[in-house]
This record gives C-alpha cells, sequence and structure tokens, in this order.
C-alpha cells in the first residue's frame, strides 16, 4: 500500500506564506486505480511530486508498505518501487529512445522487447529506437516514450501526471488499454492525474482536489453518480 | 620494436590498436617513426625537408585505412610534424590520427601537428583524431593541431575530433575550402576539467557552387577549465551551412562560444547556434525516477552528450 498522510505543502511568496496542500491523505491497493482530478491550480502535480520525493512536504508523511519513506530522496524511492512520469517530459541530447528504455528496465534489451512496450503507446521500435530523445521529436512522441519508460519499469506503484496531456486519440485509446491491462494483472497501482473522461471512469477510487484541498473523495461509482452519495462529503 | 605499457595503453586510447593494424599505418612515439606499412593502393612516405610524411591514397581506392598514431611518453618534449594527405579521385579512405601524451614528469610535453589534405573529385574522406593526456607528474600536456583541408568538386569529408581528457591546454586551427558540390562535416567532442584549456578556431569557405558543411561541437568543462569555439562559416556561392556549439558548464567553468556567418552572395543559407548551460534539473530529475543515483544521471547525460 501507498499512502500519504496529512500531508500539507507550504511556499513562500514574496514574503507572505502560501499553502499549496492542506492536510492531504490518500491510500492506493497494488492492482488499483486512483484518478486525482480537479480543476488547475488545485495541488494535483504538487502532490504527485510530493509522493515522487521531487519535493519534500511542510508537514505530512508518505508510507510504501507501512515504511516512513518522507525522507528518501527520488533515487531511493524509485529503487523501492515508485514510478513517475512527468508531465512535460524531458529531453535529452545524445541519449536514444533505446538507452531511455534499457535504463528504465536496468538492462539492454533487444529491439523486440523494446517494441513490445512502445507499441502500448502507439509507437514502432524501427522509427524511434535508435534516434535521440530531443528536439527532434514532439510533445506527443516525448509523452508516449515518457509513459513507455515507466512501463517497462518495475515499479509497484506509478504516478502519471496528465498521460492524456500531448497524445493523440489513438494513442490515448492504447493507453487506455495498457492501464486497464495493468489493473487486471493486478500487481501494479496507478495514481493518474487526469482530466480525462475515459480515465475517470475506470478509476476505482477518485480524489477531487481543489484549492489544496480534497473535496470529493470515494469509490468511483459514487462520484460519478452523486445520487449514490448519502453524505456531505461527497 | 617493443613497446611499453605505457605506449601500448596510450594506442589503445587514441587509436584503439592491440594487435595488428589493418591497412596502411605510421606509428609515431617520441618524435621518431617506429613502425610503417603501406599498401598497395595507400602509401606512406617520410619527407626530406621537414618532419613528416605524405601519404598518397590512389584514385579509385575503396575501403582505405590509415592509422597515424602519434604517442609521447618523455617528459620535457616537444615534437612537430607537417603531414600532407592526397586523396585521389573517387577514393574513400577513413584515416585515424590521435595524439596520446604520458607525462609522469614536472616539465611540459608538446606535440604539435600540420595536417595538409587534398582531396581529388568525389573522394571520400573520413578523418578521426583523437586527443589524450595523462601522467602522474605535474608537467603539462600540451596538443595543438591544424588542419587545412582543400576539397575539389563532389568531395565529401566527415572529420571528427575528440578530446578525451587529460590534455592541459589545446589550440586547434581548423580551415576548409570546398568547391562545387563539395560537403564537409565536423563533429568536435571535447571534456575539460581542472585548470585545463581549450580554443578551437575554424573557418570554412564554401566556394563551390552547392557546397554545404555542418559544424557540431559538444563540449562538457568542468571544475575550473576554459573552452573557447569560434567556428566561422564564409558563404560564397550558392550553398548551405549549419553550425551548431553545445556546451555543458559544471563546476566553475568557463566556456565562450562564438559562431560566426558570413554570406557573401544572395543565395549562400547559413544557420548557426549556440547553447551552453549546466545541466538541466529535469534532466536529472527523470533519470532518477528510473533509479539511477543523481551521480549516474550526470555521468548517463554527459557520456550520452558527448558520444
Amino acid at each position: 500500500m501507498l499512502e500519504i498522510k496529512n500531508m500539507t505543502y507550504e511556499i513562500q511568496d514574496n514574503g507572505q506564506t502560501r499553502t499549496i496542500l492542506s492536510d492531504v491523505s490518500l491510500q492506493i491497493e497494488k492492482g488499483k486505480i486512483l484518478v486525482i482530478t480537479g480543476p488547475n491550480g488545485g495541488g494535483k502535480s504538487t502532490l504527485a511530486k510530493l509522493l515522487m520525493g521531487i519535493i519534500q512536504p511542510t508537514a505530512g508523511q508518505v508510507l510504501l508498505n507501512g515504511e516512513d519513506i518522507t525522507a528518501c530522496n527520488v533515487t531511493e524511492r524509485a529503487r523501492r518501487g515508485l514510478g513517475y512520469t512527468f508531465q512535460q517530459s524531458p529531453r535529452f541530447k545524445g541519449i536514444t529512445v533505446r538507452k531511455l528504455l534499457e535504463l528504465s528496465a536496468g538492462k539492454s534489451l533487444t529491439e523486440d522487447e523494446c517494441c513490445q512496450y512502445l507499441s502500448e503507446v502507439g509507437m514502432c521500435a524501427k522509427d524511434y529506437l535508435n534516434r535521440e530523445a530531443d528536439a527532434s521529436l514532439s510533445g506527443g512522441e516525448m509523452k508516449r516514450i515518457e509513459i513507455a519508460t515507466q512501463l517497462i519499469k518495475d515499479s509497484e506503484f506509478t504516478i502519471f501526471d496528465e498521460p492524456e496531456a500531448g497524445i493523440d486519440l489513438w494513442s490515448f485509446s492504447l493507453l487506455v488499454n495498457t492501464f486497464n491491462h495493468l489493473k487486471e494483472k493486478g500487481d501494479r497501482g496507478l495514481i493518474i492525474i487526469s482530466h480525462q473522461e475515459k480515465l475517470i471512469q475506470m478509476a476505482d477510487e477518485i480524489m477531487v482536489l481543489s484549492e489544496g484541498k480534497i473535496t470529493k473523495k470515494g469509490k468511483a461509482d459514487m462520484i460519478l453518480d452523486p445520487t449514490k452519495c448519502k453524505k456531505m462529503s461527497c | 620494436m617493443e613497446l611499453s605499457q605505457k605506449a601500448k595503453n596510450l594506442l589503445k586510447t587514441i587509436a584503439d590498436i592491440e594487435g595488428p593494424i589493418e591497412g596502411a599505418y605510421n606509428i609515431r612515439s617520441n618524435g621518431k617513426g617506429i613502425e610503417r606499412f603501406s599498401t598497395d593502393h595507400i602509401k606512406i612516405v617520410s619527407k626530406e625537408d621537414k618532419p613528416g610524411m605524405d601519404i598518397i591514397v590512389e584514385p579509385f581506392t575503396k575501403k582505405g585505412s590509415v592509422h597515424i598514431p602519434v604517442i609521447i611518453t618523455e617528459t620535457d618534449f616537444s615534437d612537430l610534424v607537417y603531414n600532407d594527405f592526397i586523396i585521389g579521385e573517387g577514393a574513400e579512405v577513413t584515416i585515424i590520427a590521435g595524439c596520446g601524451i604520458h607525462n609522469s614528469g614536472h616539465a611540459k610535453s608538446e606535440h604539435d601537428g600540420v595536417h595538409t589534405f587534398k582531396l581529388e573529385r568525389n573522394a571520400h574522406l573520413k578523418y578521426v583524431e583523437k586527443h589524450y593526456g595523462e601522467g602522474e607528474g605535474t608537467g603539462e600536456r600540451v596538443l595543438n593541431p591544424t588542419t587545412i583541408i582543400y576539397m575539389e568538386e563532389g568531395a565529401t569529408c566527415e572529420m571528427e575530433t575528440v578530446q578525451i581528457g587529460g590534455v592541459t591546454s589545446t589550440k586547434r586551427e581548423t580551415e576548409a575550402f570546398l568547391e562545387k558540390e563539395a560537403k564537409l562535416i565536423v563533429t568536435e567532442r571535447l571534456m575539460t576539467h581542472d585548470r585545463q584549456e581549450a580554443y578551437s578556431d575554424m573557418i570554412v569557405h564554401l566556394d563551390g557552387e552547392a557546397s554545404s558543411a555542418q559544424i557540431i561541437s559538444r563540449s562538457v568543462a568542468r571544475d575550473d577549465s576554459i573552452q573557447v569555439f569560434h567556428p566561422i562559416a564564409q558563404g560564397n556561392n550558392v550553398c548551405k551551412a549549419h553550425i551548431q556549439c553545445d556546451a555543458i558548464l559544471m563546476d566553475h567553468s568557463k566556456v565562450r562560444s562564438i559562431p560566426e556567418i558570413e554570406g557573401n552572395h544572395t543565395d549562400a543559407q547559413i544557420i548557426h547556434e549556440a547553447a551552453i548551460g549546466r545541466i538541466n534539473d529535469e534532466q536529472l530529475l527523470k533519470l532518477q525516477t528510473l533509479g539511477l543515483s543523481e551521480e549516474e544521471a550526470e555521468q548517463v547525460i554527459i557520456e550520452a552528450f558527448l558520444e
């Protein structure tokens, strides 16, 4: 299980303290999908970065299978089984797509193995493997490669920050299939930050984050159909 | 002639030589030619009026190969050579040059080379030059290469220069003259550290119609080292040229990148771009999310950038 307990994140802005996240808690089990949604600027990407250790919280904890990993850095969390996809994928001069996939897998890969993961995001290995992951690739291509690097990584939990951004509808359909497949396999928990209806509908649990606070949280069917909701918290 | 282990290591590093060498070759060690071999189609002949060689590749030679490494293993040593290369019409040849200095003493060791190439019509040359320095002593390791290339109609040249570390100071001068439909690609890769200094001046004269040039420089500067690049593309006819200089700055190093383009014809199309900066934090983070430590991520980025 991956948990966040009472997480708060504040920044200093022109001498004033600004609260980006306030007392946020969540849990996710392996084999489940948690979708975090909400208006822009609500703190969703900040929450994703806190989970991965890219930034440190002002207060609160991150626990992985009961172990407090709050003080762990990005590398340590990655080695413990967390994965993360960037909203805007960094580009590299000199590093090929193949090299990125191999770094993620932690070993050399055959063309067939690379093809298997690239095809899950709608890309043909032959066209991309030896290309540098640099400015010559479009934003959508980089995004799909970004996702492929996390699919290939053997993570217990993977955080996807707006995986739909910049990719075409056909590739998005493939991505939805991939997420369903991962869910069926049951060995990975997915935390997906998204505004996409299809992804929200496939979630086991939905969390709505607005102005740094959870405004709704619960099973997908309860969030999506308010008539089923019996509590004011929905 | 039996070489010391130091010498063998240098040959391996600069020219990947271990055992028999394919094609024509000349090995120069501490100012003397110690081994030479010419083939049926590639002749290596010593100059009579000054130190150096003439290397003549017969016209229409296919898949020719020449190795001309230079190694210095003595301290307080200075070496200057003039090598002239004639690549015959229609010939295809790869020339692996390079210089390695092992300086265990406290005085300077230096090698200066002036290489002049004449590529005849439709000749194709791939020229690779690796520079490397090492040694326990405080003596400087200095390498100053000058390369002049004359390219006749339809000739193509790919020039790769690599400085992989340990060179205290280098001043590189390169000049190329391109006739009609000649094509030049230059790739310069450089790593400096400590207080090393590297200066590179280059000018490409695009004199012939439909001549083209691409110059790419990638470098990493660490510690307190200094690098200055000044490549110039001079468009004197209908031509195309692209200059790109990218450098990663680390620690307290300094890099000056001065790509210069000169248009002397209305149909000269010349582009330049330069970027200098530290390793991007997001690049490091991305590799860390794959399980690499920050140091490992930095190493991967630098190696890939220079590859």
